[in-house]
């Protein structure tokens, strides 16, 4: 019961961003929503079935790109997230049906690829992506700056919601429960009738959606892609380092697992900038080593129990 | 004639890749762990042989031992005390662990040497030899020859001596080597050290043929996953195999198609072999 009142915590508190009525405070909110949106979603397919997918910027890629396509001809806002979402979920399908034979690594390095193999796509279909000089996105109606920040705002924090709903209904329903078998012995699962394709593939595909949509939010918020930006790789990385922040396997651990990875790194890009990337880096470090299963884990590292990675 | 030109390039770019690959594969094939910090140990090397030319004049294919020396010993330190602790854990958490390393690193080595690209200008330059009407730079030739010696001295390692024949007994039953008395983490330690060496080695060479910066690792990364996969894990032949068909493809693809295609057919064919031959052209273990 406990994840729902830190799940509503969470998200009470985000809306309570607009009213400060302070824009930096906002943007950082927003950011804080697409993150989680992103870190909930790769625990689906990396958390909960187990398959370390890397594939998490070719899809954020992949949906602003079809949403910023489709702005630039004139399609309203939530018509082209729409759009995104649909469209990454039929282009994961395929992708997991092609790519979730592998596995370990082997999958992690072919998802990796995906997404260097999309950017190399978006660099060259110049006529389509403007190439490497970016696309520029039209803004839908001049709203003023307040205004525009809590619409994008409000639109990412829907966007959790609906994530958070589906991730849990998710983890609840057979499907969650063949996801689960799945990760702890496939052949046993497919041996009492779990139709494990199925299954990963479906995880995937969902995994891919709001990530997709979350991109697509980003690109009308932003007015400004590339591919180097919306495909790159740290997007991929990010979403895996909050899940372990939080706990891999539960999608609340990485929703509380992103927003506290952004506030962390805003405060240290505040006032570390050179060392940045560097005190993240032993952050990781020190996570892996020390706390493999997320700050839930600390109660027992206190109480000086042994906690094996 | 353009035809063999392209295919002395693609073999001198080849025979780089495959000793890029080499220690890459090794660490993979034995210890299950991708090391994310392979290309930046890469670019480290090169670093090295740039400060050891500018500073005392060495060469760049003596600063070759130096490199091999020292990193196999960071290797082997950060095996032993940081990636051994996770090593049984599932692939998520040491895939992780190299990739906050290789923050670490990235961020002190844009702090020392900025994020500039610079390159090695042997003085005097040594010019090129011409067959024909092919010609070959000789600093290229050079680092093909001592690339091809690297790797070939790896796999000598692996098949006569005690210490490479423990690694490979690892590499194909575990619980067999340890029964038969082999030390577990303390090969891990080796195999990662002779991994980094290899990589810092190759590095020394790279710095002659290209232009080097922080952000260069992950593109060397890039070559070495790419290799791996398309000529088998863990093995020395594959390596060699797979960075010579990728230096072959790359240069005709990139005459066929054009320069900016090189990448995408690289990333095509991987993903290619990953569906149809995950275990590569000369594999056999190793897939899961």
């Amino acid at each position: 019961m406990s994840k729902y009142i830190i799940l509503g915590v969470v998200l009470v508190g985000l809306a309570a961003a607009p009213l400060t009525g302070d824009t930096y405070l906002m943007r950082m909110a927003t950011l804080a929503c697409m993150y989680a949106v992103m870190a909930a979603s790769w625990n689906l397919i990396g958390g909960l079935t187990g398959y370390p997918s890397f594939g998490t910027a070719a899809f954020f890629g992949l949906g602003a790109y079809t949403s910023g396509i489709l702005a630039t001809l004139g399609v309203a806002l939530p018509v082209s997230i729409a759009a995104a979402g649909v469209v990454a979920f039929v282009v994961a399908a395929i992708i997991g049906f092609i790519l979730l034979r592998l596995k370990g690594h082997y999958f992690a390095i072919a998802t990796l690829a995906c997404v260097e193999l999309l950017r190399e796509i978006a660099n060259s279909a110049t006529d389509l992506t403007g190439g490497g000089m970016g696309l520029n996105i039209p803004r839908n109606a001049d709203l003023g700056i307040f205004a525009e920040a809590s619409l994008f705002f409000f639109a990412m924090w829907g966007l959790l919601a609906l994530t958070a709903v589906v991730c849990l209904v998710v983890e609840r329903s057979k499907i969650g429960f063949a996801l689960s078998c799945i990760r702890q012995a496939e052949g046993a699962a497919e041996m009492i009738g779990i139709n494990s394709t199925l299954y990963k593939t479906l995880a995937f595909a969902l995994s891919g959606v709001f990530v997709a949509m979350a991109g697509g939010v980003y690109a009308s918020w932003v007015h400004y892609i590339e591919p180097g930006d919306v495909f790159d790789i740290l997007l991929t990385i990010k979403p895996v380092v909050m899940a372990l922040i939080g706990g891999v396997g539960s999608s609340v651990g990485a929703i509380v697992g992103a927003i506290v990875y952004i506030a962390a790194e805003e405060v240290i890009w505040r006032n570390y900038l050179d060392f940045s990337s560097g005190i993240i880096g032993l952050t990781v470090v020190g996570l892996v080593l020390f706390l493999p299963h997320g700050l839930g884990s600390l109660h027992l590292r206190l109480r000086g129990k042994a906690v094996t990675p | 004639m353009i035809f063999v030109q392209i295919l002395v390039n693609g073999l001198v770019l080849g025979s780089l890749y495959a000793c890029i690959a080499a220690g890459f594969s090794l660490v993979w094939g034995v210890l299950n762990v991708i090391n994310l910090m392979h290309g930046s140990f890469i670019v480290l090397g090169a670093y090295l042989a740039l400060g050891l030319y500018l500073s005392i004049g060495l060469a760049p294919w003596w600063s070759l031992a130096v490199a091999a020396v020292l990193f196999f010993g960071i290797g082997y330190l950060i095996q032993r005390f940081l990636i051994n602790r996770v090593i049984a854990a599932p692939v998520l958490l040491s895939l992780t662990l190299t990739f906050g390393l290789d923050l670490i690193i990235q961020n002190a080595m844009l702090y020392v040497f900025k994020a500039d690209y610079r390159s090695l200008k042997l003085d005097p330059a040594l010019g090129s030899l011409a067959f024909g009407s092919v010609v070959v730079p000789v600093d290229r030739l050079i680092a093909m020859i001592f690339a091809l010696l690297l790797t070939l001295a790896l796999y000598i390692v692996l098949r006569k001596s005690r210490v490479g024949r423990a690694i490979v007994a690892v590499r194909v039953d575990q619980g067999a080597a340890r029964l038969l008395g082999v030390n577990i983490p303390s090969i891990y330690a080796i195999a990662f050290g002779i991994g980094t060496a290899m990589a810092a080695s190759a590095g020394t060479l790279l710095a002659l043929t290209f232009p080097i910066a922080p952000v260069a690792s992950y593109a060397f990364l890039g070559k070495a996953f790419v290799v791996c996969v398309l000529g088998g894990l863990g093995s020395v032949p594959g390596a060699v195999l797979g960075g010579l068909l990728l230096g072959l493809v790359e240069t005709f693809g990139a005459y066929a198609l054009g320069p900016e295609f090189a990448v995408m057919l690289s990333f095509g064919l991987l993903i290619l072999f990953l569906v149809v031959r995950p275990q590569g052209i000369l594999g056999r273990w190793g897939f899961e």
